[in-house]
């Protein structure tokens, strides 16, 4: 099984230190291509920290990572050819509020060489097409509900055709009632095969598309497993106190 | 000998008008340049680049504009180089410039949201590219209120360089002023013109801000 699939992450006895607190301990992590994992934990667990660590938002103290082949941490232009390689979606969408829409989604593409104007444009709106807003385009974000603004997050990461995608805690800056739009975009990405680390609590969105669920706790992986089994027979103390909370 | 006040010397100030604007404009573009190294500098990864510009702005807003001006008028012939107020001045107030916006822009790109840089970053951004397109934009608007309101101070600043024998407006009033002695009409009129002047950025400023301001919520 190993070695048939291409790994999309890999991790090696990662840590992070914040001075003196250590946020990562040791973690060992394998990812393969068109997985999706969420992860899922206590506040404070290092979450958020983890898949920082994955476009290096977050610097690691020692351990390897290695995404899509490339070693992160190998030095050269590593970061940026990852970067390139990994979109990620925010808690609170840090859409840039000085565009439009459509600029948000052009940016990257554009500046990073990727496309001219009239492709990068193209490929805006098949994916605002994608993610059921494409007459927003010429909006500004802020005339936008939270839903809609962290959709415009998801197409914006999209445009640059990333191979692998990272979401911290999509819709916990939603209000209830637009949770459910995000989720069915981010579920359609599962679907069609996409790479995602998900930071979530939404277990109706774990038991619908994840490949596997991790739990962490204190900056360390306690449990994982396939949805059924890491809901329906949680080995752990820990994580069966943590399930109860959160159901 | 005293004269007169008369249409002649209010020409004579009028026209000195040019060299505060002149001086103003030099030390605005100036400084904005240096205030853009600066602020760029105090905000970058680089331990050493933030020290380095720190020192630099607590150098020029520790010490009196003065003391500058004096510093680098008599620093120029002690250089050997001729003696020349509108140089000395001129480079005297931007550097001072610099390290006012320097530490106003500072305060405006880090009052920009993390998750901006956060975001341009993760979405594999140049540093420049995250500057000029992410961060300095939002910045700009933050900051220019405080920029338009340093303006208005480095104009009534210029009034200094009258002390190292620069002719700009204050130094025309007090020429007027030693051959009419007539200070409360000469200073008062000297007065009007800064306020004519400033008043209008002011304002400006003010108006630029709510623009922006729509701009992002609109
Ligand atoms: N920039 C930082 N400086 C210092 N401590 C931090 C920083 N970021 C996170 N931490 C700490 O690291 C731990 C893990 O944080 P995080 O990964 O954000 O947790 P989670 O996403 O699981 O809520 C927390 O204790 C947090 O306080
Ligand atoms: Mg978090």
């Amino acid at each position: 099984m190993a070695q048939s699939k291409q790994l999309a992450v890999e991790m090696r006895g990662v840590s992070k230190f914040f001075g003196a607190f250590q946020a990562l301990k040791a973690i060992d992590l394998t990812v393969e291509t068109g997985e999706r994992i969420v992860i899922c934990g206590p506040s404070g667990s290092g979450k958020s920290t983890l898949i920082r660590t994955i476009n290096q938002l977050e610097t690691i103290q020692s351990g390897t990572i290695t995404v899509d082949g490339i070693e992160l941490t190998a030095g050269g232009d590593n970061v940026g050819k990852v970067r390139r390689e990994v979109g990620m979606v925010f808690q609170q969408f840090n859409l840039f509020p000085h565009l439009t829409v459509l600029q948000n989604c052009m940016l990257a593409p554009l500046k990073t060489g990727r496309a001219n104007k009239s492709s990068a444009e193209a490929t805006a709106r098949k994916y605002l097409e994608r993610v059921k807003i494409p007459e927003q385009a010429d909006k500004f974000p802020a005339q936008l509900s939270g839903g809609q603004q962290q959709r415009v997050a998801i197409a914006r990461a999209l445009c640059m055709e990333p191979r692998i995608m990272l979401f911290d805690e999509p819709t916990s800056a939603l209000d209830p009632e637009m949770v459910k739009e995000v989720l069915d975009t981010m579920i359609d990405l599962a679907r069609e095969g996409m790479t995602m680390l998900c930071v979530t609590h939404e277990m109706e969105f774990a038991r619908a598309v994840a490949d596997r669920v991790i739990f962490m706790e204190a900056g360390a992986i306690i449990e994982q497993g396939a949805p059924e089994e890491f809901f329906g027979n949680p080995r752990s103390e820990r994580l069966r106190n943590f399930l109860g909370q959160i159901a | 000998m005293i004269r007169q006040f008369g249409p002649a010397d209010i020409l004579f100030i009028i026209e000195a008008v040019r060299w505060t604007l002149l001086l103003s404009v030099i030390a605005f573009v100036g400084g904005a340049v240096g205030g853009l190294i600066v602020a760029l500098a105090r905000s970058s990864d680089s331990i050493a680049l933030r020290r380095i510009s720190a020192v630099f702005i607590r150098i020029f807003q520790g010490t009196p504009l003065l003391m500058q001006l004096f510093l680098f008028y008599f620093g120029l012939a002690v250089l050997n180089l001729p003696i020349n107020p509108l140089l000395a001045a001129a480079v005297a107030l931007t550097f001072h410039a610099s390290a006012y916006l320097g530490e106003i822009w500072r305060g405006s790109i880090q009052a920009v949201p993390t998750g901006q840089l956060e975001a341009a970053t993760a979405l594999s951004l140049s540093y420049r590219d995250r500057m000029q397109s992410v961060i300095l934009p939002q910045a700009a608007r933050i900051g220019v209120a405080p920029t338009v309101g340093f303006l208005v101070q480095l104009i009534k600043g210029t009034s200094l360089t009258s002390i190292i024998g620069f002719t700009e407006l204050t130094r025309a009033g007090q020429i007027v002023n030693n051959a009419t002695f007539d200070p409360f009409v000469v200073f008062g009129l000297v007065a009007v013109i800064y306020f004519l002047i400033c008043w209008p950025l002011s304002l400006y400023a003010r108006r630029l801000e709510a623009r922006m301001r729509r701009a992002f919520t609109r």
